[in-house]
């Protein structure tokens, strides 16, 4: 039988390792020599994605076609970045997400950073956003402003941007089930605001697969939200030109307890299904492919981490053109935004979260990253305080401009042991990507609850790697201390909630209550023809202030609500 | 009592409804304990997503459980949790537990106690020290059952 195309990638990446006769000389004799005299460190070494790490990587881990595998910088298979000057050219985005309580104090949290030097925004919303549901939702009681800012209609957008030129500055909005309704609401903002669609730029996350995945904010059923994004892809290509209109994430596949090569493989299987949604609604591939972008998390593991910035890099590339036939080089250019693990910060010892931090930043943009969001020391207890924020944005600062880190571009390439993880990282996400096709596609696998099995096994196996003590984290299993002094949290005035209910309520009084039914009944029509593009509708209800739960609730009606496929 | 992560000595098996009751997707740590609890001999129930407080409730009535064991990370602990105690008060329930975890601040957790939503564990607590109390707490409300019957 012929080969997959992914099972035939495996076999490429095999073929190009030999057998290091050098190496197995050194181990066999001088190492294992000098180990029986003087002794050794016993542990089992490897990473989250269970490779064996080697004591030492030589020449022989390189792959013999490594020219071929690395590329230049710019040039395919981009495995050295995608821009030939990378950081030489311009910095990456310093992007802090943020986002609580009203619109006000989000307002104030943002210029804060912009006047400490951030270059580009993140909006976080609270969970009744994302959940689709207004703050005056009985549901909402308690978590309004809690986990992020609360957006019940455009009101809240223009209280958050107020003062701020969107021409100017791109903003990422991470928001995924209600994604259309946001973008709607960004885009009219823009437009009141007088600035043409054609010069804002951003990113919506808008990735739904790694919802049902991994961070379970839904709506509808997958279907009803991918033609969503199809509208949104659809929309923004032939209207928003520096528009991402969706942002592929693994961070939250990491996050919910994958290792790293799961997080990369799920992740890009997401990618490729949204590349066919495109390919299926009748566009050309090199028409949308280089408006979608990435998301990833970097962990604690240094080199790891690093190789599978590279590895995501020259599988997006190859299968992109090998697979997908794209031609257009924008298209086979995975670009990212990364966050720092919050998982790996620990609720003891907090201060110790600013060196993890650290690493994992500095793992980010040794591996490429085109935007960074680095994570704040106090985020184990609650959302960060101005200067737990601070902290966590000068740290970007520092690597940037004063450790030299950004002055070379890809500065790792080369090294023995981080191209050979590169080889190992691709190799196991294509063996991923294999048995997912088999499945019938990361759909199927995620209805029946595959992936996210997956997830929950390695998430069990990691805890239990930690009680065992086969995982160490300082402060937590070992170098513990009794006393936990408590830190300066920050705390949401409960005052927040009343307020946007308040707020909500003066609204529906003041707005033209016909318009806005007008526009949801027009919408309501729409749904109900597949072929139809949402986003004008949405755009519409939104311009009339419909609230998100009015608009989403037209969505629950239309395609019903979604229960999860047993995981446990 | 025996320590940590075997507790297949009881019998029946303890039972417990582990849920999150309200808008919160942050399931890493239910999955973690479901497994845990599992291995430590212990049934366990799963409420899903996005249950409400009486839901939550009805699931822990119908399936008779020991213990009601609650995760938020979400900031929404005093709000939701003291929904559910609302409820099991007012329906007059005092034999099942209510434990609690999450990220809940130190300050929180006096007033929760009071409420009577033990544990409040938070990250970086080992398994054992939430099976050890979840075991505790399910022997009491066993004993006080006992108690009721006589």
């Amino acid at each position: 039988m012929q080969n997959s195309f992914y099972e035939e990638k495996v076999s490429q990446i095999q073929k190009s390792f030999k057998i290091d006769e050098k190496y197995e000389r050194w181990k066999n004799s001088t190492l294992a020599d000098w180990n029986k005299k003087t002794g050794y460190r016993e542990k089992n070494y490897t990473n989250s994605s269970d490779f064996k790490i080697k004591e030492l990587y030589t020449r022989g881990d390189l792959p013999e076609n490594l020219d071929e595998v690395l590329g230049m910088p710019g040039e395919y298979p981009y495995t050295r970045g995608v821009y030939p000057n990378m950081y030489r050219g311009k910095l990456w985005t310093m992007r802090m997400f943020s986002g609580f309580g009203t619109p006000e104090d989000t307002n104030k949290r943002l210029k804060y950073l912009i006047s400490n030097g951030e270059t580009g925004l993140s909006i976080a919303f609270d969970m009744p956003t994302l959940y689709g549901y207004d703050c005056d939702n009985p549901r909402a009681e308690g978590e309004v402003g809690k986990c992020g800012v609360n957006v019940s209609s455009l009101a809240d957008m223009e209280r958050i941007f107020d003062g701020i030129d969107l021409s100017k500055i791109s903003t990422s909005m991470t928001i995924n089930a209600p994604a259309a309704i946001l973008t709607a609401m960004y885009f009219v903002l823009a437009q009141k605001k007088g600035v043409n669609l054609d010069r804002i730029s951003g990113t919506v996350q808008a990735d739904i697969l790694k919802e049902y995945i991994a961070q379970k904010e839904w709506m509808y059923p997958p279907e009803a939200h991918i033609r969503l994004i199809r509208d949104m892809l659809v929309y923004s290509t032939e209207n928003v030109p520096k528009w991402n209109y969706i942002s592929v994430s693994g961070y939250h596949i990491r996050e919910a307890g994958s290792s790293a090569v799961q997080e990369l493989a799920f992740t890009l299987a997401d990618g490729f299904y949204y590349i066919d949604t495109g390919i299926d609604a009748g566009l050309d591939v090199d028409k949308f492919a280089p408006r979608m972008s990435f998301f990833f998390n970097s962990s604690i593991n240094f080199f790891e981490e690093i190789a599978k910035f590279r590895a995501a890099r020259r599988i997006w590339a190859t299968v992109l053109k090998e697979k997908y036939g794209a031609k257009n080089p924008r298209s086979m250019q995975l670009k990212f935004h990364t966050q720092t693990s919050g998982y790996t910060l620990t609720w003891q010892q907090p201060l110790n979260n600013i060196v993890r931090t650290t690493i994992e930043a500095m793992a980010a943009v040794l591996g490429g990253t085109q935007s960074l969001h680095t994570n704040s020391y106090d985020e184990a207890w609650a959302l960060p305080t101005d200067e737990a924020v601070k902290v966590a944005l000068r740290t970007q600062q520092i690597i940037a401009e004063e450790s030299g880190i950004a002055d070379v571009i890809d500065p790792l390439g080369g090294s023995y042991y981080v191209e050979r993880l590169t080889s190992e990282m691709e190799e196991a996400v294509y063996k991923y990507l294999d048995e997912i096709e088999k499945m019938g596609g990361i759909l199927n696998a995620v209805k029946k609850g595959y992936i996210q099995k997956e997830i929950a096994e390695t998430s069990y196996r990691k805890q239990l790697r930690i009680e065992n003590m086969d995982d160490i984290v300082v402060g937590v299993n070992k170098y513990v201390e009794e006393d936990e002094k408590p830190i300066n949290i920050l705390k949401i005035d409960e005052i927040a909630e009343k307020n946007q209910v308040k707020r909500l309520k003066e609204l529906k009084t003041k707005r033209n209550n016909e318009m806005v039914s007008r526009s949801l009944d027009r919408l309501r029509d729409a749904m109900q023809d597949e072929k139809v593009n949402l986003m004008p509708y949405i755009m519409d209800c939104v311009r009339n202030y419909a609230t998100i739960e009015e608009i989403s609730n037209v969505g629950r009606e239309i395609f019903g609500e979604w229960k999860e496929p047993k995981i446990y | 009592m025996e320590s940590g992560k075997n507790q297949k000595f009881i019998k029946p098996p303890i039972k417990v409804l582990l849920a999150k009751p309200a808008i919160d997707g942050h399931d890493r740590g239910i999955f973690v304990l479901a497994r845990a609890f599992r291995d430590a001999g212990m049934e366990v129930i799963y409420a899903g997503l996005l249950p409400t407080p009486e839901e939550v409730v009805d699931t822990a009535v119908n399936e008779d459980v020991d213990v009601i064991a609650l995760s938020l990370l979400n900031g929404a602990h005093m709000t939701a949790f003291k929904k559910v105690m609302d409820i099991l008060k007012k329906r007059g329930i005092n034999d099942i537990a209510v434990v609690g975890g999450g990220i809940i601040p130190d300050e929180d957790k006096p007033k929760l106690e009071k409420m009577g939503v033990t544990g409040n564990f938070g990250p970086g607590t080992r398994l054992d020290v939430i099976i050890d109390h979840v075991t505790k707490r399910a022997l009491e409300v066993r004993e006080l059952r006992k108690n009721e019957y006589k």
